[in-house]
């Protein structure tokens, strides 16, 4: 199942805090993984024709849950992670079930997975009192004393531990996309994107096949919201919980190509050295200038290459069906 | 108890005419929506732009208030075309989400090009309104207004939808797309005239608006999906549903407000639109479709 190829790549990925001695660097490949990681995450809805704003809400609650659990109780994000996946999760399926039994699909199901990420967004900032509202929140530190690392507490300054938690995480991401891929479930999701009614009637069971991808999507994307959090210490529903988050991981998923393996990850690649690329040639007083150039790139792309920039190379190889 | 019974009942009037406002925010969005198919999901960032115009005409250049809004509504409207030729009409027979998604990067794009050329200060026109005084209860003129406005706009608009040629020609096209062609109408062109009155309307709102709030770039995120829950709890394209799904949620943001905090009734409003999907998908008062 995992090729050469992949074993080598890893490998090499794996060397990088070895050779390379850069902080900026390893913090852009960190902050790559995660987002590569949820991207992929949203893209095994995405590339059934699920197409979800309400990923910002998984993420969100993934991201507070943990970060509330451990500055108000002081439990351990190790079992803050699992109850925000599990919180994720429940929601997911609150929504999802409703939606996919009465056949909410398209433009209905993206405004009410809209709506959820604007429900989460407010009841954080609503309960601004615990979770710092609008000016978000830090994890309290653990590091105390001269020390470098917490176990319990999920902290690290060393950025080569979080280089590998980020690099084992986004592997296990692009491993759940190819069991889906290889499982009989991705031929049902295909079935049912393309035509509910005739999936059904040869005995797909539409509701399950979707909330149970959905399941998977919401778990993966609130891990991630946890892990990000951790990472950054430092969480606000601007970045983690709101309709603009949610649209990052739209476009990024799309720029990469939503219906390929690495897909989001190259999404996840190419938004980032945009918005890096820009910070370093123009600087930082210019701050929405990647905004508008990925505003403007998403509608470009949605119109000329909706298959984004993978999709589209891999087709070029092959030049045979796209691999839908 | 008296007393806090009248501070209710200025909550509730408050919500009434709020629910105005976001009436006529819906309305443009709605008969874009009927006619064309399409979800602007950047509608507000267009109101935002037109709220910017006024701003600019009046405070730098010194228009009179109302020259500057007939301009807004103008250059949204025009700004309306574009964005169906440049954006929409190249999408249009492609799948439906991916209509929903341009216009959500048009939205991306908007606000943060506005924060470019804008910066983000909030900035206010500066006109001040009276407040209407009934006994102990005072409502801002600037809300009456904007829901007298707003109705006047609606009925406006239903004359015109029932009674010209182009307004029975809309109707038709949001009925049944593929026949209008063989009875000598052109789509093209009613969907551009369509894309023209829902940036005036629009613009309308951005001058409603610009009256009672702040302009600043992320403005849109603030009304945007307000507006298009609106529409889809009326029913699609269903104008009088969209007015009393615009009451229903001012009542929910207004009250809940009231008794809990601004964000609560937030979280009612889109609560209730996420369990009315469930409920009744086709909308209040939508037919089975």
């Amino acid at each position: 199942m995992i090729g050469r190829n992949w074993i080598i790549a890893t490998a090499l990925l794996a060397c990088v805090p070895l050779a390379v001695s850069s902080l900026y660097i390893l913090h852009v490949l960190i902050t790559l993984l995660i987002w590569a990681f949820i991207y992929t995450g949203w893209s095994l809805m995405g590339r059934f024709g699920l197409v979800s704003f309400g990923h910002g809400a998984f993420m969100g609650i993934g991201a507070y849950v943990v970060t509330l659990l451990w500055n108000l109780q002081g439990i351990s994000p190790w079992i803050g992670i699992p109850l925000g996946m599990l919180l994720a999760v429940a929601v997911a399926v609150l929504i999802g079930y409703p939606c996919f039994r009465f056949r909410i699909t398209g433009h209905y199901f993206a405004l009410v997975t809209l709506a959820l990420t604007e429900v989460v967004r407010s009841i954080i900032i609503a309960l601004r009192d615990t979770t710092g509202g609008s000016l978000g929140i830090t994890p309290a530190s653990a590091l105390k004393d001269g020390a470098t690392w917490s176990l319990t507490a999920l902290q690290c300054s060393d950025k080569r531990v979080f280089f590998y938690a980020a690099l084992v995480c986004w592997l296990v991401g692009i491993w759940i996309w190819q069991r889906i891929d290889q499982s009989m479930m991705r031929h049902a999701m295909q079935a049912i994107s393309q035509e509910e009614d005739a999936a059904a009637s040869v005995g797909v069971n539409v509701t399950r096949a979707k909330l149970t991808i959905t399941v998977i999507s919401a778990a993966m994307t609130a891990f991630g919201g946890a892990l990000y959090g951790q990472y950054q210490q430092y969480i606000n529903p601007e970045t983690v919980a709101s309709l603009g988050v949610s649209l990052q991981m739209v476009f990024a998923v799309i720029a990469g190509g939503m219906f390929v393996k690495l897909g989001p990850t190259v999404g996840a690649v190419f938004t980032l050295l945009l918005t890096e690329g820009l910070r370093v040639g123009i600087g930082n007083q210019i701050n929405s200038l990647d905004s508008t150039i990925y505003g403007l790139m998403l509608v470009l792309f949605i119109i000329y290459m909706p298959d984004g920039i993978l999709g589209k190379l891999m087709e070029k190889r092959r030049a045979g069906p796209r691999a839908a | 108890m008296e007393i806090f019974d009248i501070f209710l009942l200025e909550t509730v009037l408050n919500g009434v005419l709020f629910g105005g406002v976001l009436a006529l925010l819906a309305l443009g969005l709605n008969l874009i929506f009927g006619v064309i198919d399409v979800v602007w999901i950047c509608y507000a960032e267009l109101m935002m732009i037109g709220m910017y115009t006024v701003f600019y005409l009046t405070k730098t250049f010194g228009w009179n208030l109302f020259a500057a809004f007939a301009a807004a509504i103008v250059i949204v409207s025009v700004l309306g075309v574009l964005l169906h030729v440049l954006v929409i009409r190249p999408v249009l027979d492609s799948e439906p989400i991916n209509q929903l998604l341009v216009t959500g990067g048009m939205l991306t794009f908007m606000q943060a090009a506005a924060t470019l050329a804008f910066g983000i200060e909030f900035r206010n026109v500066g006109v001040s309104m009276p407040s209407l005084v009934l006994g102990e209860i005072s409502l801002p003129w600037s809300r009456i207004s904007a829901a007298l406005t707003a109705l006047v706009a609606m009925v406006l608009l239903w004359l015109f939808l029932k009674k010209t040629y182009l307004g029975t020609a809309i109707r038709a096209i949001s009925q049944d797309r593929g026949i209008m062609p063989l009875v000598g109408v052109s789509p093209a062109r009613i969907y551009l005239t369509t894309s023209a009155i829902g940036g005036a309307l629009a613009g309308l709102g951005a001058c409603l608006l610009v009256l009672q709030y702040d302009v600043h770039p992320a403005i849109g995120l603030s009304f945007g999906p307000l507006t298009f829950m609106v529409c889809v709890l009326g029913g699609l394209g269903n104008m009088l549903g969209g007015f009393i799904a615009a009451f229903i949620f001012a009542q929910l943001i207004s009250i809940g407000g009231f008794y809990f905090h601004i964000e609560w009734g937030y979280v009612m409003a889109f609560a209730f639109f996420i369990v009315m999907m469930f409920v009744r998908p086709q909308g209040i008062l939508g037919g089975k479709s």
